[in-house]
Protein backbone atom coordinates (compact mmCIF):
# COMPACT_ATOMS: atom_id res chain seq x y z
CA UNK A 1 0.00 0.00 0.00
CA UNK A 2 2.54 2.57 1.19
CA UNK A 3 5.05 1.94 -1.62
CA UNK A 4 2.43 2.29 -4.33
CA UNK A 5 1.41 5.63 -2.85
CA UNK A 6 5.02 6.83 -2.72
CA UNK A 7 5.58 5.74 -6.30
CA UNK A 8 2.47 7.56 -7.41
CA UNK A 9 3.71 10.73 -5.72
CA UNK A 10 6.99 10.38 -7.57
CA UNK A 11 5.09 10.05 -10.82
CA UNK A 12 3.54 13.39 -9.93
CA UNK A 13 7.00 14.96 -9.56
CA UNK A 14 7.88 14.42 -13.22
CA UNK A 15 9.08 17.61 -14.94
CA UNK A 16 7.91 18.87 -18.29
CA UNK A 17 10.56 18.50 -21.04
CA UNK A 18 13.04 21.35 -21.53
CA UNK A 19 11.65 24.19 -23.63
CA UNK A 20 8.07 22.98 -23.24
CA UNK A 21 6.68 26.26 -21.91
CA UNK A 22 8.33 28.26 -24.70
CA UNK A 23 6.95 25.95 -27.39
CA UNK A 24 3.44 26.24 -25.97
CA UNK A 25 3.71 30.02 -25.70
CA UNK A 26 4.91 30.27 -29.31
CA UNK A 27 2.07 28.05 -30.51
CA UNK A 28 -0.47 30.17 -28.70
CA UNK A 29 1.11 33.25 -30.26
CA UNK A 30 2.05 34.66 -26.85
CA UNK A 31 5.79 34.23 -27.35
CA UNK A 32 7.60 35.60 -30.38
CA UNK A 33 9.87 33.48 -32.55
CA UNK A 34 13.21 34.53 -33.96
CA UNK A 35 15.88 33.46 -36.42
CA UNK A 36 19.06 34.89 -37.89
CA UNK A 37 18.79 36.09 -41.48
CA UNK A 38 21.54 36.87 -43.95
CA UNK A 39 20.73 40.26 -45.47
CA UNK A 40 22.42 43.10 -47.32
CA UNK A 41 23.23 44.43 -43.85
CA UNK A 42 24.93 41.19 -42.83
CA UNK A 43 23.46 38.74 -40.33
CA UNK A 44 20.43 40.22 -38.57
CA UNK A 45 18.38 38.72 -35.75
CA UNK A 46 14.71 39.11 -36.60
CA UNK A 47 11.82 38.31 -34.26
CA UNK A 48 8.23 37.89 -35.35
CA UNK A 49 4.83 37.10 -33.86
CA UNK A 50 1.50 36.22 -35.43
CA UNK A 51 0.97 39.94 -36.08
CA UNK A 52 4.21 40.61 -37.89
CA UNK A 53 7.89 41.42 -37.39
CA UNK A 54 8.40 42.64 -33.84
CA UNK A 55 12.14 43.30 -33.61
CA UNK A 56 15.36 43.29 -35.60
CA UNK A 57 18.86 43.80 -34.33
CA UNK A 58 22.42 43.44 -35.50
CA UNK A 59 23.93 41.86 -32.40
CA UNK A 60 26.86 39.44 -32.14
CA UNK A 61 25.08 36.63 -30.31
CA UNK A 62 21.64 35.13 -29.94
CA UNK A 63 21.97 35.35 -26.16
CA UNK A 64 22.39 39.13 -26.47
CA UNK A 65 19.37 39.32 -28.71
CA UNK A 66 17.21 37.29 -26.33
CA UNK A 67 18.27 39.42 -23.38
CA UNK A 68 17.64 42.65 -25.24
CA UNK A 69 14.25 41.45 -26.52
CA UNK A 70 13.05 40.37 -23.10
CA UNK A 71 14.02 43.74 -21.65
CA UNK A 72 12.65 45.95 -24.43
CA UNK A 73 9.62 44.04 -25.67
CA UNK A 74 8.85 42.04 -22.55
CA UNK A 75 7.47 38.94 -24.24
CA UNK A 76 9.02 35.46 -24.18
CA UNK A 77 11.10 34.57 -27.21
CA UNK A 78 11.78 31.20 -28.85
CA UNK A 79 14.26 30.32 -31.59
CA UNK A 80 12.35 28.86 -34.51
CA UNK A 81 12.50 27.84 -38.14
CA UNK A 82 11.14 30.84 -40.08
CA UNK A 83 8.15 30.51 -42.43
CA UNK A 84 9.32 29.88 -46.00
CA UNK A 85 8.30 33.28 -47.37
CA UNK A 86 9.78 35.38 -44.57
CA UNK A 87 13.32 35.56 -45.92
CA UNK A 88 12.07 36.82 -49.29
CA UNK A 89 9.84 39.39 -47.62
CA UNK A 90 12.72 40.62 -45.50
CA UNK A 91 14.92 41.05 -48.56
CA UNK A 92 12.16 42.89 -50.43
CA UNK A 93 11.54 45.16 -47.48
CA UNK A 94 15.22 46.09 -47.29
CA UNK A 95 15.21 46.70 -51.06
CA UNK A 96 12.53 49.32 -50.56
CA UNK A 97 9.38 47.36 -51.35
CA UNK A 98 7.00 47.31 -48.43
CA UNK A 99 5.89 43.79 -47.80
CA UNK A 100 6.22 43.19 -44.09
CA UNK A 101 3.68 43.71 -41.39
CA UNK A 102 4.95 44.88 -38.03
CA UNK A 103 3.92 44.04 -34.50
CA UNK A 104 4.36 47.15 -32.36
CA UNK A 105 2.45 45.94 -29.31
CA UNK A 106 4.26 46.74 -26.10
CA UNK A 107 5.25 50.20 -27.32
CA UNK A 108 3.38 53.29 -26.19
CA UNK A 109 0.66 54.61 -28.54
CA UNK A 110 2.90 57.64 -29.12
CA UNK A 111 5.86 55.50 -30.20
CA UNK A 112 3.58 53.43 -32.40
CA UNK A 113 2.32 56.58 -34.11
CA UNK A 114 5.88 57.82 -34.64
CA UNK A 115 7.03 54.52 -36.14
CA UNK A 116 3.98 54.15 -38.35
CA UNK A 117 4.48 57.66 -39.69
CA UNK A 118 8.17 56.94 -40.27
CA UNK A 119 7.23 53.88 -42.32
CA UNK A 120 5.62 56.17 -44.90
CA UNK A 121 8.90 57.95 -45.70
CA UNK A 122 10.09 56.51 -48.99
CA UNK A 123 13.55 55.32 -49.78
CA UNK A 124 15.82 58.16 -50.94
CA UNK A 125 13.94 60.79 -48.96
CA UNK A 126 14.33 62.32 -45.51
CA UNK A 127 12.07 64.30 -43.17
CA UNK A 128 12.78 66.38 -40.09
CA UNK A 129 11.81 65.26 -36.59
CA UNK A 130 9.43 68.21 -36.35
CA UNK A 131 7.57 66.92 -39.40
CA UNK A 132 6.88 63.58 -37.72
CA UNK A 133 5.76 65.40 -34.57
CA UNK A 134 3.34 67.60 -36.52
CA UNK A 135 2.00 64.77 -38.66
CA UNK A 136 1.04 62.66 -35.66
CA UNK A 137 -0.70 65.60 -34.01
CA UNK A 138 1.90 66.46 -31.35
CA UNK A 139 3.75 69.39 -32.95
CA UNK A 140 5.57 70.29 -29.72
CA UNK A 141 6.84 66.77 -29.00
CA UNK A 142 9.91 66.94 -31.25
CA UNK A 143 12.28 65.57 -28.63
CA UNK A 144 9.89 62.77 -27.75
CA UNK A 145 9.87 61.81 -31.43
CA UNK A 146 13.65 61.60 -31.27
CA UNK A 147 13.46 59.33 -28.24
CA UNK A 148 10.85 57.10 -29.83
CA UNK A 149 12.98 56.73 -32.95
CA UNK A 150 16.14 56.10 -30.93
CA UNK A 151 14.30 53.19 -29.30
CA UNK A 152 12.95 51.81 -32.56
CA UNK A 153 12.97 48.01 -32.02
CA UNK A 154 13.01 47.36 -35.79
CA UNK A 155 15.69 49.66 -37.29
CA UNK A 156 16.33 49.45 -41.08
CA UNK A 157 12.88 47.88 -41.54
CA UNK A 158 11.17 50.87 -40.00
CA UNK A 159 13.43 53.54 -41.54
CA UNK A 160 14.23 55.74 -38.55
CA UNK A 161 17.41 56.73 -40.42
CA UNK A 162 15.22 58.78 -42.80
CA UNK A 163 14.33 61.21 -40.04
CA UNK A 164 16.97 63.91 -39.54
CA UNK A 165 17.35 67.27 -37.83
CA UNK A 166 16.13 70.30 -39.76
CA UNK A 167 19.48 72.07 -39.18
CA UNK A 168 21.12 69.44 -41.34
CA UNK A 169 22.91 67.61 -38.55
CA UNK A 170 22.39 63.93 -39.22
CA UNK A 171 21.90 63.14 -35.56
CA UNK A 172 22.51 60.01 -33.64
CA UNK A 173 21.49 56.58 -34.78
CA UNK A 174 20.88 53.48 -32.71
CA UNK A 175 21.91 51.19 -35.56
CA UNK A 176 25.60 52.18 -35.48
CA UNK A 177 26.02 55.91 -34.87
CA UNK A 178 25.84 58.91 -37.24
CA UNK A 179 28.32 57.38 -39.70
CA UNK A 180 26.12 54.32 -40.23
CA UNK A 181 23.14 56.61 -40.70
CA UNK A 182 25.03 58.62 -43.35
CA UNK A 183 26.16 55.56 -45.24
CA UNK A 184 22.69 54.03 -45.30
CA UNK A 185 21.17 57.27 -46.57
CA UNK A 186 23.85 57.56 -49.26
CA UNK A 187 23.16 53.96 -50.24
CA UNK A 188 19.49 54.87 -50.61
CA UNK A 189 20.36 57.70 -52.99
CA UNK A 190 20.08 60.75 -50.74
CA UNK A 191 22.42 63.57 -51.84
CA UNK A 192 23.69 64.31 -48.37
CA UNK A 193 26.03 67.12 -49.39
CA UNK A 194 23.30 69.14 -51.09
CA UNK A 195 20.98 68.52 -48.18
CA UNK A 196 23.49 69.67 -45.62
CA UNK A 197 24.60 72.71 -47.64
CA UNK A 198 20.98 73.86 -47.82
CA UNK A 199 20.38 73.24 -44.13
CA UNK A 200 23.53 75.15 -43.16
CA UNK A 201 22.30 78.19 -45.08
CA UNK A 202 19.01 77.93 -43.23
CA UNK A 203 17.10 76.91 -46.35
CA UNK A 204 14.51 74.33 -45.40
CA UNK A 205 12.30 74.11 -48.46
CA UNK A 206 12.76 73.90 -52.18
CA UNK A 207 10.17 75.40 -54.53
CA UNK A 208 9.72 74.56 -58.20
CA UNK A 209 9.30 77.69 -60.33
CA UNK A 210 6.97 76.15 -62.92
CA UNK A 211 4.50 74.56 -60.51
CA UNK A 212 4.75 77.08 -57.64
CA UNK A 213 4.85 74.19 -55.17
CA UNK A 214 7.34 73.92 -52.33
CA UNK A 215 8.68 70.64 -50.94
CA UNK A 216 11.16 69.24 -48.49
CA UNK A 217 14.49 68.75 -50.22
CA UNK A 218 14.67 65.06 -51.29
CA UNK A 219 10.91 64.99 -52.00
CA UNK A 220 10.19 62.62 -54.86
CA UNK A 221 8.50 65.37 -56.91
CA UNK A 222 11.73 67.31 -57.19
CA UNK A 223 13.70 64.38 -58.56
CA UNK A 224 13.75 65.53 -62.22
CA UNK A 225 13.86 69.28 -61.64
CA UNK A 226 17.01 71.01 -62.88
CA UNK A 227 18.94 72.99 -60.31
CA UNK A 228 18.25 76.35 -62.02
CA UNK A 229 14.50 75.80 -61.73
CA UNK A 230 14.56 75.53 -57.94
CA UNK A 231 14.01 78.41 -55.55
CA UNK A 232 14.77 77.96 -51.87
CA UNK A 233 12.91 79.22 -48.82
CA UNK A 234 13.82 79.66 -45.17
CA UNK A 235 10.33 79.03 -43.86
CA UNK A 236 6.72 78.48 -44.78
CA UNK A 237 5.78 82.18 -44.61
CA UNK A 238 8.43 83.13 -47.12
CA UNK A 239 7.27 80.42 -49.52
CA UNK A 240 3.61 81.39 -49.23
CA UNK A 241 4.37 85.09 -49.70
CA UNK A 242 6.16 84.17 -52.90
CA UNK A 243 2.96 82.49 -54.07
CA UNK A 244 3.96 78.87 -53.49
CA UNK A 245 1.76 76.22 -51.92
CA UNK A 246 2.97 73.23 -49.92
CA UNK A 247 3.40 69.87 -51.68
CA UNK A 248 0.53 67.53 -50.89
CA UNK A 249 2.85 64.56 -50.85
CA UNK A 250 5.74 65.47 -48.58
CA UNK A 251 3.54 67.97 -46.69
CA UNK A 252 6.14 70.57 -45.59
CA UNK A 253 3.16 72.50 -44.18
CA UNK A 254 -0.52 71.80 -43.87
CA UNK A 255 -2.00 72.49 -47.29
CA UNK B 1 -5.39 41.32 -24.83
CA UNK B 2 -2.09 41.96 -23.05
CA UNK B 3 -3.79 40.86 -19.87
CA UNK B 4 -4.70 37.45 -21.27
CA UNK B 5 -1.17 36.89 -22.57
CA UNK B 6 0.38 37.75 -19.22
CA UNK B 7 -2.03 35.49 -17.32
CA UNK B 8 -1.38 32.70 -19.80
CA UNK B 9 2.39 32.98 -19.57
CA UNK B 10 2.24 32.63 -15.79
CA UNK B 11 -0.28 29.81 -16.10
CA UNK B 12 2.05 27.81 -18.38
CA UNK B 13 5.08 28.34 -16.17
CA UNK B 14 3.20 27.56 -12.96
CA UNK B 15 1.46 24.43 -14.18
CA UNK B 16 3.56 22.92 -16.99
CA UNK B 17 5.17 20.22 -14.81
CA UNK B 18 1.91 19.31 -13.14
CA UNK B 19 0.00 19.00 -16.41
CA UNK B 20 2.81 17.08 -18.11
CA UNK B 21 2.87 14.63 -15.18
CA UNK B 22 -0.88 14.28 -15.48
CA UNK B 23 -0.56 13.53 -19.17
CA UNK B 24 2.13 10.95 -18.47
CA UNK B 25 0.04 9.20 -15.82
CA UNK B 26 -3.06 9.19 -17.99
CA UNK B 27 -1.48 8.17 -21.31
CA UNK B 28 1.48 6.11 -20.10
CA UNK B 29 4.15 7.63 -22.37
CA UNK B 30 6.03 10.90 -22.66
CA UNK B 31 5.29 11.59 -26.29
CA UNK B 32 1.52 11.53 -25.76
CA UNK B 33 1.97 13.33 -22.46
CA UNK B 34 3.60 16.26 -24.22
CA UNK B 35 0.86 16.41 -26.84
CA UNK B 36 -1.81 16.27 -24.17
CA UNK B 37 -0.14 19.01 -22.16
CA UNK B 38 0.23 21.18 -25.27
CA UNK B 39 -3.41 20.70 -26.27
CA UNK B 40 -4.50 21.45 -22.73
CA UNK B 41 -2.70 24.78 -22.62
CA UNK B 42 -3.80 25.81 -26.10
CA UNK B 43 -7.41 25.10 -25.21
CA UNK B 44 -6.95 27.01 -21.99
CA UNK B 45 -5.58 29.96 -23.97
CA UNK B 46 -8.53 30.00 -26.34
CA UNK B 47 -10.93 29.84 -23.41
CA UNK B 48 -9.13 32.56 -21.45
CA UNK B 49 -9.44 34.94 -24.38
CA UNK B 50 -13.23 34.72 -24.14
CA UNK B 51 -13.43 35.13 -20.34
CA UNK B 52 -14.20 38.38 -18.57
CA UNK B 53 -11.42 39.72 -16.30
CA UNK B 54 -13.52 38.84 -13.21
CA UNK B 55 -13.91 35.28 -14.38
CA UNK B 56 -10.17 34.99 -15.05
CA UNK B 57 -9.39 36.37 -11.60
CA UNK B 58 -11.73 33.95 -9.85
CA UNK B 59 -10.62 30.95 -11.86
CA UNK B 60 -9.43 27.97 -9.81
CA UNK B 61 -6.57 27.38 -12.20
CA UNK B 62 -5.47 23.98 -10.97
CA UNK B 63 -8.85 22.28 -11.02
CA UNK B 64 -9.76 24.04 -14.28
CA UNK B 65 -6.61 22.87 -16.10
CA UNK B 66 -7.02 19.33 -14.78
CA UNK B 67 -10.55 19.26 -16.08
CA UNK B 68 -9.40 20.41 -19.52
CA UNK B 69 -6.57 17.86 -19.55
CA UNK B 70 -8.88 15.00 -18.58
CA UNK B 71 -11.18 15.98 -21.43
CA UNK B 72 -8.28 16.18 -23.87
CA UNK B 73 -7.23 12.66 -22.91
CA UNK B 74 -10.81 11.36 -23.15
CA UNK B 75 -11.16 12.84 -26.64
CA UNK B 76 -7.89 11.32 -27.77
CA UNK B 77 -8.75 7.92 -26.39
CA UNK B 78 -12.15 7.90 -28.04
CA UNK B 79 -12.00 5.49 -30.93
CA UNK B 80 -8.33 4.72 -30.33
CA UNK B 81 -7.12 1.23 -29.55
CA UNK B 82 -4.81 0.98 -26.55
CA UNK B 83 -1.31 1.53 -27.85
CA UNK B 84 1.90 -0.24 -27.03
CA UNK B 85 4.03 1.85 -24.75
CA UNK B 86 6.92 3.66 -26.36
CA UNK B 87 9.89 3.60 -24.06
CA UNK B 88 12.33 5.57 -26.14
CA UNK B 89 12.16 8.51 -28.45
CA UNK B 90 10.91 10.96 -25.87
CA UNK B 91 12.34 14.27 -24.75
CA UNK B 92 15.25 14.44 -22.28
CA UNK B 93 14.12 15.27 -18.74
CA UNK B 94 15.64 18.04 -16.66
CA UNK B 95 17.52 17.67 -13.39
CA UNK B 96 19.44 15.00 -11.43
CA UNK B 97 22.46 13.03 -12.68
CA UNK B 98 22.20 11.11 -15.95
CA UNK B 99 22.40 7.59 -14.44
CA UNK B 100 20.08 8.32 -11.57
CA UNK B 101 17.83 10.04 -14.05
CA UNK B 102 17.77 7.13 -16.45
CA UNK B 103 16.95 4.67 -13.66
CA UNK B 104 14.24 6.85 -12.24
CA UNK B 105 12.84 7.45 -15.67
CA UNK B 106 12.53 3.78 -16.47
CA UNK B 107 10.79 3.10 -13.16
CA UNK B 108 8.50 6.07 -13.55
CA UNK B 109 7.64 5.31 -17.16
CA UNK B 110 6.92 1.73 -16.21
CA UNK B 111 4.59 2.86 -13.45
CA UNK B 112 2.96 5.36 -15.79
CA UNK B 113 2.22 2.66 -18.32
CA UNK B 114 0.69 0.47 -15.60
CA UNK B 115 -1.47 3.34 -14.39
CA UNK B 116 -2.53 4.23 -17.90
CA UNK B 117 -3.70 0.65 -18.44
CA UNK B 118 -6.37 1.03 -15.74
CA UNK B 119 -9.95 1.57 -16.92
CA UNK B 120 -10.58 5.28 -17.49
CA UNK B 121 -12.85 6.01 -14.55
CA UNK B 122 -10.48 4.54 -11.96
CA UNK B 123 -7.41 5.90 -13.65
CA UNK B 124 -8.69 9.47 -13.76
CA UNK B 125 -9.77 9.51 -10.14
CA UNK B 126 -6.62 7.78 -8.89
CA UNK B 127 -4.26 9.98 -10.86
CA UNK B 128 -5.88 13.26 -9.85
CA UNK B 129 -6.01 12.24 -6.18
CA UNK B 130 -2.68 10.51 -5.65
CA UNK B 131 -0.39 11.56 -8.50
CA UNK B 132 -1.52 15.15 -8.73
CA UNK B 133 -2.33 15.41 -5.04
CA UNK B 134 -5.65 17.20 -5.51
CA UNK B 135 -8.13 17.12 -2.64
CA UNK B 136 -11.26 15.02 -3.08
CA UNK B 137 -13.22 18.23 -3.51
CA UNK B 138 -10.91 19.36 -6.31
CA UNK B 139 -11.00 15.97 -8.02
CA UNK B 140 -14.77 15.98 -7.79
CA UNK B 141 -14.85 19.42 -9.42
CA UNK B 142 -12.35 18.49 -12.14
CA UNK B 143 -14.16 15.31 -13.08
CA UNK B 144 -17.68 16.61 -12.50
CA UNK B 145 -18.47 13.63 -10.31
CA UNK B 146 -19.77 13.46 -6.71
CA UNK B 147 -17.11 13.10 -4.00
CA UNK B 148 -18.43 9.67 -2.98
CA UNK B 149 -18.02 8.35 -6.50
CA UNK B 150 -14.50 9.73 -6.68
CA UNK B 151 -13.52 8.14 -3.36
CA UNK B 152 -14.75 4.73 -4.37
CA UNK B 153 -13.07 4.99 -7.80
CA UNK B 154 -9.76 5.99 -6.22
CA UNK B 155 -10.01 3.05 -3.87
CA UNK B 156 -10.81 0.58 -6.66
CA UNK B 157 -8.01 2.02 -8.76
CA UNK B 158 -5.46 1.56 -6.00
CA UNK B 159 -6.59 -2.01 -5.44
CA UNK B 160 -6.21 -2.84 -9.13
CA UNK B 161 -2.81 -1.21 -9.28
CA UNK B 162 -1.63 -3.34 -6.38
CA UNK B 163 -2.86 -6.37 -8.26
CA UNK B 164 -5.63 -7.29 -5.84
CA UNK B 165 -8.14 -7.21 -8.62
CA UNK B 166 -7.48 -7.25 -12.34
CA UNK B 167 -10.45 -5.06 -13.08
CA UNK B 168 -12.03 -7.39 -15.60
CA UNK B 169 -15.76 -7.37 -15.47
CA UNK B 170 -15.75 -4.09 -13.56
CA UNK B 171 -15.90 -1.73 -16.46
Amino acid sequence: MATVMIDLKRLGDVKAPAGFAERVLAQAGVADSYAVFQTVLGPVHVAWSRLGVSAAMRVPSSADFEKWFRKEIGRPLVRAVPPADLIKKIQDQLDGRRRLRFDLRGLTPFSQAVLEKTLTIQRGQVRPYSWVAREIGHPAAVRAVGTALANNPIPYFIPCHRVIRSDGVIGNYGGGGPEAKKSILTLEGVQLKRLQDLARSGLRYEGVKSTKIFCFPTCWHGRRVREENFVYFHDEGEARRAGYRPCKDCRPAVA
Amino acid sequence: MEGTDGVFERLVHDHQDRIFALGLALTGNRHDAEEVAQDTFLRAYRALATYTPERVRELKQKAWLHRIAVNVVRNRMRGLRPRLVELNGSEPARGASPEEDALRRIEIDELASRVSALPARYREALVLRHVQDLSYAEVSEALGQPVGTVKSNVHRGLKMLRGESNGHGDD
